[in-house]
């Protein structure tokens, strides 16, 4: 199966939910609404998109949204695993609770963690949302949000 | 301040008792303890984890990692694209070229370039290297854990020779940052291959020593053999990965299923185990470290048939000045040409994985089209691992953690990033 032979069976799949495909290198990102993510989630895994990869939030300050995607691929099917399906969706910037999807893939239990200490974003639905890496107080500064500047000292002071 | 770790003033109870160095320990109810392993417990590296035991038996644990994050994610955005090689690689320093290898990939991926095929062969190879080295180092420490000093001293000192390896072919025992975008940094050097083909049979040698003192050993396969079992169907849904994954029974292998470099050109099997206990998953590795070794004499092979071709990029090496054509003519190094520095990848998302040591790591990286990443998103396989940790442990005596510890072959700074 190809990318493009892909990137149509996720469309079909998820066909009413789907807002915008993209296909970037050896990706395909998948965007479907919020309130729609958890049906959609349900879809893939039946398909057979059996774990998550990744769960990644990119901040996009000048649009005003951030972006989370869960990247998926397949352990039991071969042909699945070959290119990676982005499944995301968009959230205003100032929105900070979103569904979690961890009654659907456990696999996404420590990575939804990761994406809330870094961009501050809850999980509604995780049994266990505390920050993995990050010290509490570190993680309330939201860090990997584009707004957080990290404050570089030269080597040499003047 | 009195000498006590902790104390409750009056009655000696509990919380009286010395306690082991690494440990704290504290009364949550009856017969209920929490118990804190690490962060500096010799065996756990920089990690605790925190269980809550009835008697010896775990009934819930609570892996507490983040001791030695770096903040990765965010340093990458605020450096040129050449100088995340070097940053992204301290996640594991003795499996450098698989850890970066992937990351280098997706660049090319949105440069849409791709490096010469001796450039993929010298990749393949640093990488079969470095596979062989980051496992011995697994046993090593497994050896340590169940209390196998042999197998602390013997792994340690055979890793020397793929170190060494490492060090004449890129210049560092560790820290190689060999490949970069369009290529590799080095040809291997006269002599090189022979060297390897010796290394190889030595290798052979020694694994069929390790099986006979530790893996076969009655003793040993006492404490592994049905601790820590991860059934298939579980393994799938945790998403962990590496050898892991395969020694429950799951085909998947980075390598196989999306082949990357020259993986697709050479003939190599994926070992596969159906048991998933911790002795599985040591047997796993050695199986693995044969087929690398299949893997290696095939390079060895190939480098020596195609001698002098070209190892960088003509995008990037036209730009390089007359002296550096020179050094690489007399010396086979490539020196870092001077339109790394000012590199703009052009905008996209692309997405790379590889298959490490101890499994995937996938690299999701976005460009705007600027000098620096927008996002680079990294999820190495030991922090795809850890949650292993908080799923198999319960059910188990404390003396099994350990050992199901050292079976994962967790890898603290490189989960923490």
């Amino acid at each position: 199966m190809n990318i493009d032979e892909l990137a149509d069976m996720v469309r079909n799949l998820l066909a009413e939910y789907v807002v915008n495909v993209e296909i970037g290198k050896d990706l395909v990102h998948v965007e479907v609404k919020e309130e729609n993510i958890i049906e959609a989630a349900k879809r893939m895994k039946e398909a057979g998109f059996d774990h998550v990869k990744d769960v990644t939030a990119i901040d996009y300050p000048k649009e005003g949204v951030i972006k989370i995607f869960y990247h998926l691929s397949s352990y039991s099917k071969k042909d699945l695993s070959r290119y990676i399906v982005g499944l995301g969706y968009s959230i205003p910037r100032d929105k900070n609770s979103v569904p979690s999807l961890y009654g659907v893939w456990t696999s996404a239990d420590f990575q939804e963690r990761e994406v809330y200490e870094g961009f501050g974003i809850v999980f509604e639905g995780h049994p266990d949302l505390r920050p993995l890496l990050l010290a509490p107080t570190v993680a309330e500064l939201k860090p990997l949000r584009k707004d957080f500047i990290v404050k570089e000292e030269p080597i040499f002071k003047k | 301040m009195s000498a006590r770790i902790s104390g409750v003033s009056g009655k000696v109870g509990f919380n009286d008792l010395k306690q082991l160095p690494g440990f704290w320990t504290r009364k949550l109810g009856k017969d209920l303890y929490e118990v804190f392993i690490g962060p500096q417990h010799p065996g756990s590296g920089h990690m605790r984890i925190i269980i809550r035991v009835d008697g010896d038996v775990i009934v819930e644990a609570d892996p507490d990692m983040g001791y030695v994050h770096r903040t990765m994610e965010k340093l990458g955005e605020g450096r040129e694209w050449i100088k995340g090689i070097p940053l992204y690689e301290r996640m594991a320093i003795h499996d450098a070229c698989n850890v970066t290898l992937p990351y280098v990939e997706a660049v090319e991926k949105l440069l849409g370039i791709e490096p010469p095929v001796r450039a993929k062969y010298l990749r393949v190879l640093l990488c079969e290297i470095n596979r062989i080295a980051a496992f011995l180092y697994g046993f090593g420490i497994f050896g340590v854990f169940v209390g196998h000093s042999t197998m602390y001293m013997w792994p340690f000192g055979d890793r020397e020779v793929w170190v060494e390896l490492a060090d004449w072919l890129t210049g560092a025992r560790l820290t190689h940052s060999y490949p970069i975008f369009g290529g590799v940094r080095r040809d291997v050097p006269e002599g090189f291959t022979d060297s390897l083909r010796k290394a190889i049979r030595y290798m052979r040698k020694r694994l069929e020593e390790y099986r006979k003192i530790y893996v076969d050993n009655p003793v040993i396969r006492a404490r592994l053999e049905d601790v820590g079992v991860i059934p298939r169907n579980l393994a799938i849904e945790l998403g962990i990965t590496g050898p892991n994954l395969r020694a429950s029974g799951v085909e998947y292998d980075v390598r196989y299923n999306a082949p990357y470099e020259v993986y697709d050109e050479l003939d190599f099997e994926i070992p596969v185990f159906q048991e998933g206990d911790s002795l599985a998953r040591v047997w796993q590795r050695v199986e693995e470290i044969k087929q690398s070794l299949h893997i290696l004499e095939q390079v060895a092979d190939w480098l020596d048939k195609h001698k002098g071709e070209q190892i960088m990029h003509d995008r990037f090496w036209k730009t390089a000045p007359p002296l550096y054509k020179k050094v690489f003519q007399e010396t086979g190094r490539v020196k870092l040409v001077p339109a790394f520095a000012i590199l703009k990848v052009p905008k996209g998302k692309a997405y790379a994985r590889a298959e490490t040591a101890r499994g995937e790591i996938s690299y999701y990286v976005e460009s705007n089209g600027a000098n620096k990443p927008y996002r680079v998103r990294i999820v190495s396989a030991s922090a795809r691992n850890a949650i292993v940790f908080k799923y198999i442990l319960p059910g188990h005596r404390v003396m099994d953690l350990p050992t199901i510890y050292g079976s994962i072959d967790y890898f603290p700074p490189e989960a923490d990033r």
